[in-house]
């Protein structure tokens, strides 16, 4: 089993690939749409800005990970990974997500802190998701993020901060976090373990 | 619910960690990719290490630590100490860390912290301000504590907010190492003018400085080095301090 880690030149991929060596898995870190196209597993991490994504169409990666998720590849973004699953974000107007869940991702309300920086706890709101299988509501998490996704049908643990948002999605071979597992502890390890399961 | 976070520092020179007072008088306190992980289990919710003497001769020894400390740690990690360009900030990032602390570079060029913004994110931005009383109020002092930079340190924070800092990191110059209790003032002032997450350090002696730099300095982080190191609590026990306190904390489950 192969996991590809995309490199979209958006930041710092060393964490994620380093926490899935912890764990065994056999990752490539990868801009190329071939190798990408070739993986098992899809792993689209973001640090950085939506806007970024732009280089996943310039690059060509946009409609390889259109046609693996199409053909049942499992996929998990991360972060900004995540919220390029939606339609789009206040955060790049005009910029478009793969739109594979309607809705747009917005900014936390003036009334909080931004961005929402550290341990949170997760909500979790469906009982049979694979991605949390073994990790109990209350468990804490590492977010750091100025953007959110709102709840939507594919939501399985909700976040509060500023009202409720998305911490984590999934959707038959789709998966999303918004908090960084490979900097949430040993909760974090379990999820990309379970992800490697899925 | 956001909880309030125990940040673990180590202090690193020479590519050990060292612990002294008022930023003199070093002693040895261990290795710190060992130190990490165990503040890692411990219940740690960060952990920072501090290059602070950097010198350019001693960046390959820095990198290495990094990068041999980054291995087997799976929460956030921060390096600071000798940042001086967009370059030294990606070496440190190729090298394993999630964040960088940057201080007298920013004053001197505060352009840098936009430029590693834009590329790395502002998440990865920590601006930190070494302050100081003084008879024009407090000001932010660089090179270590030995150079005042005439900037309030109040002034500096919202400037590094606007230039894209992720979060600012205060230590109070005259209660670091002396176990006196965090300065809740001078943490309560950043934390009022700035919209981004404050780390307060410098003083930590007992759990209760921890809950009054929460209740009243307002902080959403607080930083500590040798109250950890020897042993003068766990970090487990700290936070169930906070917690009896009413403080919101993490427990690993």
């Amino acid at each position: 089993m192969r996991v590809a880690i995309v490199d979209y030149h958006a930041g710092n991929l060393a964490s994620v690939s380093k926490a899935f060596d912890r764990l065994g898995a056999r990752t490539i870190v990868t801009s190329e749409p071939e190798v990408t196209a070739a993986a098992d597993k899809i792993v689209l991490p973001g640090v950085g800005h939506f806007a970024a994504t732009r280089a996943l169409e310039d690059c060509g990666l946009r409609s390889v990970i259109c046609n693996s998720i199409e053909a049942g590849v499992p996929f998990l973004g991360i972060c900004v990974g995540m919220q390029w699953l939606l339609c789009s974000s206040e955060e790049a107007p005009g910029r478009s997500g793969l739109g594979l869940w309607a809705g747009e991702c917005s900014r936390f309300p003036a009334s909080v802190r931004c961005p929402h920086v550290g341990w949170n706890s997760l909500h979790i709101s469906s009982s049979d998701s694979r991605l949390l299988r073994g990790i109990g509501s209350g468990a804490y998490v590492y977010f750091t993020h100025s953007y959110r996704v709102p709840l939507l049908a594919a939501t399985v643990a909700e976040c509060y901060y500023g009202g409720a948002f998305s911490a984590a999605v999934e959707q038959q071979n789709l998966y999303g976090v918004q908090f960084h597992p490979e900097k949430s502890g040993d909760v974090g390890l379990r999820v990309l373990e379970n992800f490697l399961a899925c | 619910m956001l909880t309030k976070r125990i940040i673990a520092c180590l202090d690193v020179d020479g590519g050990r960690v060292v612990k002294g007072t008022r930023f003199v008088e070093l002693r040895d306190a261990g290795d710190p990719a060992e130190l990490a992980r165990a503040h890692a289990s411990g219940g740690a919710d960060e952990v920072v290490l501090l290059d602070i003497t950097a010198t350019h001769e001693r960046r390959a020894t820095l990198l290495k630590t990094v990068e041999h400390t980054a291995r087997e740690l799976f929460i956030p990690f921060t390096v600071g100490g000798g940042v001086r360009t967009l370059r030294d900030a990606a070496a440190i990032f190729e090298a394993g860390a999630d964040k960088v602390s940057i201080n007298s570079a920013a004053i001197a060029d505060p352009s840098l912290i936009t430029s590693i913004a834009h590329r790395f994110g502002s998440q990865a931005v920590i601006v930190a301000i070494d302050a100081r009383r003084g008879e024009k109020g407090v000001e932010a002092w660089s090179a270590g504590g030995r150079v005042p930079s005439g900037r309030s340190a109040v002034e500096w924070a919202r400037e590094a907010e606007a230039r894209g800092a992720g979060e600012i990191l205060v230590t109070a110059i005259d209660r670091d190492g002396t176990g006196e209790g965090f300065d809740c003032e001078l943490t309560h002032a950043m934390s009022q003018a700035v919209n981004i997450p404050v780390i307060a350090s410098g003083g930590a002696g007992c759990a209760d400085h921890f809950v009054e730099v929460f209740r009243q300095g307002a902080a959403d982080a607080a930083l500590a080095a040798s109250l950890f190191h020897f042993g003068l609590s766990s970090i487990t026990e700290l936070k169930r301090q906070l917690m009896g306190a009413g403080i919101s904390v993490r427990f690993a489950c």
